[in-house]
């Protein structure tokens, strides 16, 4: 297979101007914007529930909302959060957006497909959000839905809950498929898989856990539909069900899916680090290495969430040891990541700060993970806040922080303009100080006695949950700069011409905003993606008509 | 230089190991320790606190380091060094997590151990009986009838850390059978129920160094059964019947909480563990055991 013939992304379908955003368009860019606006509308959705959540947490009694809305609110905040936020923009945005570029091919392999994936995210995020009119109460079994409680909360609302997973997984799926099929089968001539750009192996690692582990999630989901609407037994136990069964599966997606939520995001600082740093990116071969020693090591490990189920010994002593063991491939990334700064010429601005903050939020989820792998460690902190406040380190302190990072690094190529740095740190700032001011707090909390997952809690915690609260508020607080930034930009931004940073990746060996067709002329040939400080950069003039 | 750097670098790495294992073993962030489970735990926290605080000071310290030294002067336009890998260094730091890991790994093996987590699930079950709970609506577990040879999905066996602790474990273990306490969990509270005398409670009262063998099931969903201050948790599951042994070494009342998301009410299930000196244990049963008429 060749680069796609621009001819084929019929050009009469493809409203121009604003209009395109709303359409279904085949143009991988315009798929990969609609994928993040789509996804930081969720994320405020998602950001208010959480809000919700914390302002009931405010006093030990429940006193906000009511009990059964609690349980609504923490599983949509969850749910939301997971596949309409961050799954989404971090592979399908930038996925989308950049791996095109990166493997020099004019859009991806299945330019339908990939139209397709998209549009099923909107109505699926909307049955989510609206199943408390549709059904008259929303989920409230938490995201994870663990029979037989989701057997016995009311059942429509768990219903639309599996209808909208579902509709999200496939949607996964069928953007996995693509990433795969385009980083293998639409490179350019002579551009070698070891000539890529990180983030192409950081997407096919997780495309590949895509594949294999979210199918497992569809038919666990859809048994637990059939228990549900036509009372089979397979997860209750009154009819000689096995609870711990669906525990397995459901685990058997859901820790991949933690990888699924990271790795693309280690692509994404791949790239960011050493064009702000001006160097090559530190240790290319163990860094693909270690992309795939964790997808190998990400499918078998998930049985470290059940420890304090029914599981036998030996199984908990192999999930120790396997869980434990992600650490040294994911300890090379950070090694790699700190000696490309080591040496270079580091511009201090927002991509950089926010890449900065995901490796420190990052290294201390990481060490809270250690700390939770070990069984003897987690049978006392496991499902309390120790476990929300590891999680939110490495989801939010780590992925949200790239996708930040990521915004600031490449709104020049999807508008041609800059944004506003000044505003840019003040987001950075908030952020970075609401952020540990909410979660690092919750860890001393955890330890000492506060479950997670409860309305009400002891009087003795009502100190440490306010200051949680306090840095919750600034988080949503530093969203204002970011939302202004954005609309400033867009009045009366600063043009940022083709390449700002002077990168060498491909993405920004052409216009910015890019053609349709991503080069005027033919697809560059890259094969030193990070040749800082001694390839001689290609010249813009070359590719351009 | 390549003698001050190398020493520059050996002096830095003490100075983090220290400051490291000074703070892991000063920290102190968890709640009063009351089984014989909780000092082995203690430790382990200790450990890993230090290897955790040695591992992200370093990291912090390199970052900033970087930061400023390496930071970018304004009119600067020259490019970094380009160098693009190094072997030896990239083996060192795979090398040195991995040898931590596994020390980590085979340290808290020894501590389960030492919890008894590695004990076979069935060891006393015999003794005693298994509950056989199926398909109950009376409160009352005393009246269901003992069956012998139930499966245990899961839980911790026995109290081994007691007889590490004791120096000559194997008579104490002889000489103290493990309490019997059957543990039933629903929405929204937990029943405890002595066999051995036919009190049925609300609350768990336990004697001060005798091992306590909790046989748990539950009646609709999924609760947790978790004391911090015995660091012991466990899952309470409908049809799957598990285990949980311990050792009260602090008289005194501490709260029992359902850990795991069990419906609206999930916040407010919780109870009481009470810690008695034995002859107040010995009073607690002789008051509350039914008046039973030979």
């Amino acid at each position: 297979m060749t680069v796609a013939d621009p001819s084929a992304l019929e050009p009469r379908l493809q409203p121009s101007g604003w209009l395109r955003y709303f359409s279904f368009s085949l143009d991988h860019k315009v798929i990969g914007l609609q994928y993040l606006v789509c996804g930081f509308f969720f994320y405020l959705v998602g950001g208010a529930l959480a809000g919700v959540i914390r302002t009931e947490l405010v006093s030990p009694i429940a006193d906000f909302v009511s009990r059964d809305t609690y349980n609504e609110v923490l599983t949509l905040h969850g749910t939301v959060m997971i596949f309409l936020w961050i799954v989404p923009v971090v592979n399908g945005a930038f996925g989308n957006y950049l791996i095109p570029f990166y493997v020099g091919a004019r859009d991806m392999a299945f330019p339908r497909l990939n139209a397709v994936a998209f549009w099923m995210i909107p109505p699926a995020g909307l049955l989510l959000i609206s199943s408390y009119l549709l059904a008259g109460a929303a989920a409230q079994s938490g995201w994870t839905a663990y029979p037989p409680l989701s057997l016995t909360t009311p059942a429509a609302g768990q219903v639309v809950w599996i209808l909208s997973v579902l509709l999200l997984g496939g949607s996964s799926i069928f953007g996995a498929v693509n990433f795969i099929a385009t980083v293998l089968k639409l490179r350019r001539p002579g551009l070698k898989m070891m000539q890529l750009p990180m983030y192409c192996w950081a997407m096919l690692g997780t495309s590949l856990l895509v594949v294999l582990s979210t199918p497992v999630l569809a038919g666990v989901l859809i048994l637990l539909s059939f228990d549900i609407i036509a009372h089979t037994g397979f997860f209750n136990p009154e009819l000689g069900g096995n609870v711990v069964v669906y525990q397995h599966l459901f685990w058997f997606y859901s820790h991949p899916a933690v990888y699924i939520m990271v790795l693309p995001a280690f692509g994404l600082v791949s790239e960011i680090l050493p064009v702000h740093a001006r160097k090559p990116l530190f240790g290319y071969t163990t860094m693909v290495y270690s992309i795939m020693g964790i997808v190998f090591l990400g499918l078998i490990v998930w049985a470290h969430h059940m420890f304090t189920s029914g599981t036998p010994p030996w199984m908990r002593l192999f999930f120790t040891i396997a869980t434990s063991f992600i650490a040294v491939p994911t300890g090379i990334k950070f090694f790699n990541w700190l000696a490309t700064l080591w040496g270079g010429k580091i511009a201090l601005n927002s991509a950089m700060l926010f890449s900065c903050g995901f490796i420190l939020n990052f290294v201390f989820g990481g060490i809270t993970g250690i700390t939770l792998a070990q069984v003897p460690f987690d049978i006392h902190v496991h499902d309390t806040y120790y476990v929300v406040g590891h999680f939110h380190y490495i989801v939010y302190g780590g992925t949200v922080f790239v996708i930040f990072a990521a915004l600031y690094h490449w709104y020049p190529k999807f508008t041609g303009r800059l944004l506003n740095e000044d505003l840019g740190r003040l987001h950075f700032l908030l952020t970075f100080i609401g952020f540990n001011l909410c979660f690092l707090p919750q860890h001393w909390l955890g330890l000492n006695g506060m479950p997670r997952r409860v309305a009400e809690y002891d009087p003795a915690f009502t100190t440490l949950n306010q200051v949680s609260s306090v840095g919750a508020l600034i988080m949503a607080v530093s969203t204002l700069p970011l939302l202004l930034n954005v609309v400033v930009t867009a009045l009366r931004g600063q043009p940022a011409g083709d390449n700002p940073w002077n990168a060498l990746t491909p993405e920004w060996l052409t216009s910015s905003p890019p053609p349709v067709e991503n080069w005027h002329g033919e697809a560059p040939l890259v094969a030193e993606p990070y040749g800082y400080g001694h390839a001689p950069a290609p010249a813009l003039a070359e590719t351009r008509p | 230089m390549q003698i001050r750097t190398a020493i520059t670098a050996a002096l830095a790495t003490t100075a983090l190991v220290g400051t490291g294992l000074l703070v892991g073993s000063r920290v102190s962030l968890l709640p009063v320790a009351a089984s014989t489970n909780a000092p082995p735990y203690d430790s382990l926290f200790q450990v890993l606190f230090s290897i955790g605080t040695i591992l992200f000071l370093g990291i912090l310290i390199v970052l900033l380091y970087s930061l400023i030294r390496f930071r970018r002067r304004p009119g600067d336009v020259a490019e970094g060094l380009p160098i693009e890998g190094n072997l030896p260094l990239e083996i060192v730091w795979t090398a040195i997590p991995a040898v931590v890991i596994l020390f980590v790994g085979i340290y808290s093996y020894d501590i389960y151990d030492r919890m008894g987590g590695m004990a076979s699930l069935d060891h006393g079950g015999m003794h005693h009986g298994a509950m056989d709970l199926s398909g109950m609506d009376q409160v009352q577990p005393a009246s269901t009838p003992p069956s012998s040879g139930e499966r245990i999905w899961g839980g911790i066996g026995s109290t081994q850390a007691y007889l590490d602790q004791t120096g000559d474990g194997r008579a104490v273990a002889t000489a103290v059978p493990p309490l019997p306490v059957e543990v039933t969990a629903m929405q929204f509270a937990f029943i405890f129920h002595y066999p051995d005398s036919a009190i049925t409670s609300g609350e768990l009262h336990v004697p001060v160094g005798q091992p306590v063998q909790l046989r748990m099931q539950a009646r609709d969903v999924i609760h947790a059964f978790w004391v911090p201050e015995f660091r012991l948790k466990q899952d309470v599951i409908p049809g799957q019947p598990t285990v949980l042994s311990l050792t009260a070494t602090r008289p005194g009342t501490y709260p029992v909480i359902c850990a795991e998301l069990c419906g609206p009410y999930h916040g407010g299930m919780r109870t009481s563990v009470v810690v008695h000196e034995p002859e107040d244990f010995l009073a607690w049963v002789t008051q509350n055991a039914p008046q039973v008429s030979a």
